[in-house]
């Protein structure tokens, strides 16, 4: 007959019985990667934060300055004929204009570069292609907006 | 009644279900050759049936040696991601009449991860981006609770699309962001971050936010929707990215 005794149920008895007990508990099974004082700090920071939400509102920006910009020295008052020298000199008299060029300068040239940036990041696969390419690509930007702000604030109408 | 038996003998001449079906197969061996090639199979298969049924039938009765994952093969365990036609799915969730069978079907590993065996790829890196968000419950209070932890229906529902998550890769596997270089924590990760940062209960989502707030975190996400197109439990995904993204700025501002 059967060598375990049934019960009602037809559940037999636990065979074997528990290898750990209070003496002997079963080892401890660590959490996954546990993040402690001494984990090395990842590149954690705001800046990419900073970066993408910049990315947004200077969009935003820059489509009401760049489509002004664009009406006014292309298609209104005669067009892109009217453009010269004078022109230039006219509306940098004003300081709005001198503010209006400055902004879109420094937006359209951090914009540009933090888009290239994120195109480097994605499609570089060679640490080294990184860095050269990042490396040209802040120096790019760096002069473009130099260059442009010390035109901005040293632009001479009277040069001969 | 002599009549259906005659229909049923009539129909069944007239048409057999089976159809004949390529079924083209990136093939890897690492002991024989490093390069990776395509394997055409011409199956008789029904077209109701499944991809899996394919290649089931391939490894059982054509070429054992073709290698792949798969363990319940009703769309569960997640074992059997694959890119069919281009496309990242289930095949045991993916017909054959639904994919064009008049042309080779083609059926290769998930891209991004490496390949060990013709559909097998090591998924560890995938699985550590998953364990680095911490997927478990963290409460404040360490001692054993006593009882259930209560919730109500809106506050269950507010993560209830982040649950279904089978963890299948399909969705990290199809990212353009995830194939350059690996390090992106994925869409699968970030998925299951959501499943717990926006639990009532649990008391660890601003770890698990700094965790996202990684230079290979939550930004960047390009969102080009291939999560959400390849996700075989219609997960939201970037949905679920951006609301992520959205906790992280609210937070600070």
């Amino acid at each position: 007959m059967a060598t375990t005794e049934t019960t009602a149920s037809g559940i037999g008895p636990v065979e074997g019985g528990s290898v750990y007990n209070v003496d002997n508990p079963a080892p401890l099974i660590e959490a996954p990667r546990k993040r402690t004082k001494k984990t090395p700090r990842t590149t954690r920071g705001n800046f990419e934060m900073a970066a993408w939400l910049f990315m947004r509102l200077s969009g935003v920006l820059l489509v009401v300055l760049v489509i002004t910009h664009l009406l006014i020295q292309l298609v209104l008052d005669g067009g892109v004929s009217k453009i010269g020298f004078a022109f230039v000199a006219g509306r940098w008299a004003s300081p709005f204009w001198q503010v209006w060029d400055l902004l879109m300068l420094w937006l359209a040239m951090l914009h540009g570069a933090n888009g290239l940036r994120t195109v480097i990041n994605d499609y570089a696969e060679r640490a080294n292609t990184r860095l050269w390419l990042k490396g040209l690509l802040y120096t790019a930007t760096v002069f473009t907006i130099l260059l442009g702000t010390l035109v901005i604030f040293t632009f001479d109408p009277n040069i001969r | 009644m002599a009549t259906p038996v005659l229909d049923k003998v009539e129909a069944e001449a007239a048409a057999s279900p089976y159809i004949t079906v390529t079924f083209r197969v990136r093939r890897f061996n690492p002991e024989v050759s490093g390069e990776a090639t395509w394997e055409d199979f011409q199956l008789e298969i029904d077209p109701k049936e499944r991809v899996l049924d394919g290649l089931h039938k391939i490894k059982w009765d054509v070429d054992g040696t073709l290698t792949f994952r798969r363990s319940c093969a009703h769309g569960i365990c997640g074992s059997d991601a694959m890119r069919i036609n281009g496309k990242n799915r289930l095949a045991c969730k993916t017909l054959i009449k639904d994919i064009n069978p008049e042309k080779p079907i083609t059926v290769e590993p998930i891209k991004g991860l490496t390949v060990l065996k013709d559909l097998v790829v090591d998924m560890e890196p995938f699985f550590q981006a998953y364990r680095d968000v911490m997927p478990f419950l963290i409460t404040k209070e360490t001692n054993e609770p006593t009882r259930e932890r209560l919730q109500s229906a809106e506050d269950r529902e507010r993560f209830d699309d982040t649950t279904k998550c089978i963890l299948c890769a399909a969705c990290t596997s199809s990212c353009p962001v995830f194939w350059n270089d690996g390090q992106y924590f994925g869409p699968a990760a970030i998925v299951n971050a959501h499943r717990f940062i926006f639990d009532s209960r649990d008391e660890a989502g601003e770890q698990r936010l700094e965790i996202l707030n990684d230079r290979d975190g939550v930004w960047r996400c390009r969102t080009t929707f291939n999560c959400t197109d390849a996700c075989p439990r219609g997960i939201e995904v970037t949905k679920a990215i951006q609301e992520v993204k959205r906790a992280l700025i609210t937070r600070r501002f």
